[in-house]
């Protein structure tokens, strides 16, 4: 089937986000209020596509548009053409619908900026690039969407570039993801070079044919291209600098949507991994590094942002680690895509409440108390921290219980060890979650004097509100009636496997639920009561690692910055003195042998003619032998 | 009518018309030059626009005899390849003029001269493109050496001479080599029934292979040196740091392609066995230019020079692309040709007005450019994106068609030149945080943002990426043809697909 909406899904943001650069300040006075309408329209389309999508029958739910002939040489032909099935639909409602919130809460977040409208142009640029991300009906497509976020995340990481770090962490972010982007540029042309296609659905169709070398091959270079976006081992370092953009930003792209790309694009990819184990084992192996690596950060920071940043990069891990399980857990790592986007969008936008209050201050360790001062931002946090940590009714327990149960069932000494990986995540979560909870809504007051904590205006509470609701309710609802498994099985389980059982599912829940108690336990006993307004100083190596990001940055510095530039000066001089001196040399030479062609030239007309002679004969005697 | 032969001669009719002008009215000079620059360009897009792109072969021919006894003719037309260039070039003169309107001032010689040097080049480059005669085309060659020459000696900053004296030496030296090539082939033509120069005649000689792999080194080594390829490639650092931005975005952005163009219409399709057996020496020369040219980019402190190697970084792409013998990798390294001209036009104008306002090139000298000149800010980072082959952007859909070409036939070459997008994305962020972002340096704070004739220049160059960046077909569509016709001449087919391609 096709539709001739599609387009305006991306062509709306886009132009508005245009219109808003060209016009400059003259727009600066309803940019907000423009750009927030244009989010809210694309919400109203995609809410239309996915109502007639739902009436339809099964096997014509999927809707295209073919807008243009975007590149065609040979053999290789790309259309830029549109897909809404039924999991392109599922992040069309949460990019549209959780961006909306967030473009309303900006408004009053960004209220004192003087560049508030750039801030909303940014935004909508990201929106159409994202939607782009999801629509694209082929890699190439997807490429387009996906390096259009980068830029966005760049320019809104950098938002405040006047300050020198935040545009480091901005430049760190675009090159970590420009070295996914190197993974699937590879991807396609491992596709275009084995299928003579780069269209999903151009692929999925020869897809039998190929080699399992080649496919694991495009597999791993997908993966690469993932953890590039979505900041999984060993791409994961730029995630927490990320942090440095505006709260709203943090909660949009480096929670709810942006950094999820690479669970789409594998999850999207099912036609590849399924027939690709060893690609598959790689997938699983990365997540759980990921989930744990996250954890242990989250549980040693006191930056309120960075601490959710580490939760996020772990949370991420559990999604990939169920993609890896192929048809058995594509439809749960959707499922714990959509609760995160509800229930860490909400939490960062709680963590920018609270800033909002605290003078802009991050360091938990100032804070303190705060929930009498801010009840509702206290409230809709709570309700997130209860839905991350996976306590039941709340979104995270159906989403990660299920995933936990997946990694058992994967069966063999595997599961044993990628489900317990993942239990033991779920206990650090519980613990570093409440430590955040803790540090920041309970215990005594460490404010700094100027510190005047007050509750957020209605334009905040609102979107933190409408986002808690999700967190209590979302995981219930894609779960019950296993809406979602049913609802994604024409995508990604197209055969209808049957998965087996290792461990009873009440078994699983029991277990998942005490990790929790452990985790929340711990974290009671520690950080309950008093606390010091400084990070104490006297901890064991184990902590100082952890809050060194387990040493991310200081291997990146050894392993790649510092030979690189290490290289690049030794080219620099090569260049100068080898390569160009050869030439100088030789140059220097000829000037020498023309000073002794300098004595021909004596003055006299006699010798000239002479020569003159010599080469007319010269040329006479060439000619003659061309012409014989 | 001879619609190549008036546009080239047109040029140099304004040339002449300006050298009767008054030289004290400068600004009647410059009016004059744009004028007739504008005619110029106007004629190339409708040349381009009444071209039949279902048509394979020459278009727009014209054929003279020139200099009978040695078979020279003067022999004119186009195919996409050629049409794409010499459209590129028509566009990128008037748009030089305007965002150089005072960068005449000053130098060694008049202002009239300038505009005589640079309209006279106009003429070199519509003829180096358009010959299709071997001899014209080496006159055309070496002529437009004269102009160039004086256009960097005469006006440019720094050791001006000294650059411009290396730039000489080493086209002279390369088009040395290719005469002694074009005189082997000529030679030959005389033994295979007449002599001649024509290069559709040329192509179909009977060459065997110890000479036909000599007669290619003389062509290559020259358009190497032009295009540059590494390690010829140390005249165009000096070069380009010396000369004003207008002529570098000459000199980087048309005259460079001369080389690239040469490669295909005189190596690839001339000797397509020698070609066969250099590749892969030349793939391997490529794919060091665009990972060395990165390096050395990163490592510059000059913005003029960074430019110059991230142009080494291009080349090698568009090499690779050419000698990747696949119609997408010819496709994509024509279409680079045109893009690379277009986003190398935007980094030097946007870079020569961040140099002139603040009195020097040095990246470290900027800082915080964003907050002060942001319309100029926008513009140099817009520019950096297309260099960077940002999807969207038109240098993205040429240089994926070199990979996923070169990919087909060597994909370990495709792989290792894919490492050029991540040392991209540090040789334009370092630059763009040094000189954009962070506090504002003092000295900065009043630096005027960009004026309405500086708009007007850079306006239509970033409309061009963004455009052709979306929609790249007609572009596409002119030089598929021609690119095609390429490798049916060098007697390759694409690689068809591993899994069956019936279904």
């Amino acid at each position: 089937m096709t539709s001739s909406n599609l387009v305006y899904l991306i062509a709306l943001p886009l132009l508005s986000a245009a219109l808003l650069m060209l016009l400059g300040r003259k727009a600066d006075k309803w940019g907000h209020i423009f750009a927030t309408l244009i989010s809210a329209s694309t919400f109203v389309v995609g809410a239309m596509e996915f109502l007639a999508m739902r009436d339809r029958p099964e096997e014509s739910r999927a809707v295209t548009q073919k807008l243009f002939t975007w590149i065609s040489v040979g053999s290789f032909n790309v259309d830029a053409g549109l897909l809404l099935d039924q999991l392109s639909v599922a992040f069309v409602l949460l990019i549209t619908g959780v961006g909306t919130l967030i473009h309303i809460y900006s408004i009053a977040y960004m209220s004192h900026d003087r560049d508030r409208r750039r801030f909303f142009a940014y935004l909508n640029f990201f929106i159409a690039a994202m939607l782009l991300l999801v629509l694209g009906d082929s890699y190439l497509n997807l490429y387009v969407g996906w390096e259009g976020v980068g830029l966005a995340s760049y320019l809104l990481i950098g938002f405040w570039n006047q300050k020198p770090e935040y545009a480091t962490a901005a430049k760190k972010a675009f090159v970590a993801n420009r070295v996914g982007d190197f993974g699937l540029s590879i991807a396609v042309m491992i596709a275009f070079a084995n299928f003579g296609a780069v269209s999903f659905h151009g692929i999925e169709e020869k897809v039998g044919g190929a080699s399992e070398t080649a496919l694991t091959a495009m597999g791993l270079m997908l993966l690469l291209a993932a953890t590039g976006k979505s900041a999984q081992f060993p791409l994961q370092a730029w995630l927490g600098d990320a942090m440095a953009g505006p709260t709203p930003v943090s909660a949009l792209i480096h929670a709810a949507t942006m950094v999820t790309a690479g669970v789409y694009l594998i999850t999207r990819s099912n036609f590849i991994f399924d027939n690709a184990p060893n690609a598959q084992l790689a997938v699983v192996i990365i997540g759980t590094i990921t989930l744990l690596f996250g954890a242990i950060i989250g549980t040693a920071k006191d930056d309120i942002k960075k601490a959710l940043a580490a939760s996020t990069m772990s949370q991420i891990g559990y999604m990939i680690l169920a993609t890896g399980f192929g048809p058995a857990g594509y439809a749960f790592a959707i499922m714990h895509l959509l609760t995160h986007g509800f229930f860490k969008a909400g939490m960062f936008l709680g963590a920018g409440s609270v800033m909002h209050g605290m003078n802009d201050e991050v360091n938990m360790r100032r804070y303190g108390g705060l929930a009498k001062f801010m009840p509702i931002t206290a409230i809709t946090f709570g309700l997130g921290y209860l839905a991350i940590i996976g306590v039941p009714p709340f979104a995270g327990f159906y989403s990660k219980d299920k995933i936990i149960e997946t990694a058992f069932n994967a069966g063999g000494v595997q599961g044993v060890i990628f489900g317990s990986a993942a239990l033991l995540g779920a206990v650090i979560t519980a613990f570093y979650m409440t430590r955040v909870m803790l540090m920041t809504f309970a215990g005594n007051k460490r404010w700094a004097d100027d510190a005047h904590p007050h509750e957020s205006p209605f334009l905040m509470w609102a979107p933190m509100a409408i986002l808690a609701v999700g967190s209590v309710a979302s995981g219930y609802l894609l779960y019950s009636g296993k809406a979602i498994v049913n609802w994604l099985a024409p995508v990604v389980d197209k055969h209808h496997h049957e998965h087996e059982e290792f461990l009873q599912p009440i078994v699983v829940t029991s277990l998942a639920i005490t990790a929790v108690v452990i985790g929340v336990g711990i974290a009671l006993a520690k950080y309950r009561g008093e606390l010091s307004a400084t990070a104490p100083q006297d901890v064991s190596i184990f902590t100082r690692v952890a809050r060194r990001d387990l040493l991310q940055d200081d291997a990146n510095e050894f392993l790649f910055m510092r030979p690189g530039q290490k290289l690049t000066e030794v080219l620099v001089k090569t260049d100068d003195n080898v390569i160009d001196g050869t030439v100088r040399a030789v140059a220097a030479s000829a000037v020498g042998s023309a000073r002794g062609m300098r004595k021909l030239q004596t003055g006299y007309v006699r010798n000239y003619a002479l020569l003159i002679l010599l080469g007319a004969l010269a040329a006479l005697v060439t000619v003659l032998v061309v012409t014989l | 009518m001879n619609l190549l032969t008036s546009m080239g001669a047109l040029p140099l009719l304004g040339s002449l018309l300006i050298a009767l002008l008054p030289a004290a009215n400068s600004r009647l000079i410059k009016q004059t030059a744009l004028a007739v620059s504008l005619i110029v360009a106007g004629v190339g897009i409708s040349a381009a626009i009444a071209f039949d792109t279902g048509f394979k072969g020459f278009q727009y021919v014209e054929k003279y005899s020139w200099i009978p006894s040695l078979g020279i003719n003067y022999q004119l037309g186009v195919d996409g390849i050629s049409l794409i260039l010499i459209l590129l070039s028509v566009i990128l003169v008037p748009i030089v003029i305007v965002a150089g309107w005072n960068e005449s001032e000053g130098g060694r010689f008049s202002v009239k001269t300038f505009y005589i040097l640079m309209l006279v080049l106009e003429t070199m480059m519509i003829g180096v493109f358009a010959a299709t005669d071997v001899f014209l085309f080496y006159v055309f060659f070496e002529a437009m050496l004269v102009p160039v020459y004086f256009l960097i000696g005469g006006y440019g900053t720094g050791a001006r001479q000294a650059a411009a004296v290396k730039f000489l030496l080493y086209s002279l030296f390369g088009g040395l080599l290719m005469l002694a090539s074009i005189i082997g082939i000529f030679v030959i033509s005389g033994n295979q029934g007449g002599r001649s120069f024509d290069i559709e005649v040329l192509s179909n000689l009977t060459i065997d292979s110890t000479t036909q792999n000599f007669l290619f080194l003389g062509f290559f080594i020259a358009f190497a040196i032009k295009a540059p390829l590494w390690p010829m490639h140390t005249w165009l650092p000096d070069a380009a740091k010396s000369a004003t931005p207008g002529t570098s975005v000459l000199l980087l952005g048309v005259l460079d392609k001369v080389g690239t163009f040469g490669m295909i219409r005189y190596c690839v399709e001339l000797f397509p066995e020698a070609s066969k057996t250099f590749t892969p020496l030349i793939i391997t020369l490529s794919v060091i230019s665009i990972l060395y040219g990165a390096f050395l980019a990163i490592g510059q402190k000059d913005i003029k020079g960074l430019i110059a190697f991230t142009s080494i970084s291009h080349f090698g792409f568009i090499t690779m692309g050419i000698f990747a013998m696949t119609t997408q990798g010819n496709s994509g390294a024509t279409l680079y040709m045109l893009n690379h001209g277009f986003s190398t036009a935007a980094l030097f104008l946007t870079a020569g007005w961040m140099m002139s306002r603040r009195g020097s090139s040095t990246i470290a000298e900027f800082g915080g450019l964003q907050r002060v000149t942001p319309i100029l800010a926008w513009s140099f980072f817009i520019a950096g994106m297309s260099s960077l082959a940002l999807p969207g952007l038109s240098s993205f859909v040429s240089e994926f068609l070199v990979l996923v070409g070169t990919y087909t036939r060597y994909p370990i070459a495709a792989i290792i030149a894919t490492l050029g997008i991540i040392l991209a994305a540090l040789y334009i962020l370092i630059p763009v945080q040094k000189a954009l972002h962070g506090p504002t340096t003092p000295g900065n704070e009043n630096l005027p943002d960009l004026n309405k004739r500086e708009i007007v220049a850079i306006a239509p160059v970033i409309a061009a990426i963004i455009a052709l960046g979306f929609y790249p077909k007609p572009a596409l569509d002119i030089i598929n043809p021609a690119a095609a016709a390429t490798i049916e001449k060098a007697g390759f087919s694409d690689p068809a697909p591993l899994v069956g391609g019936d279904k």
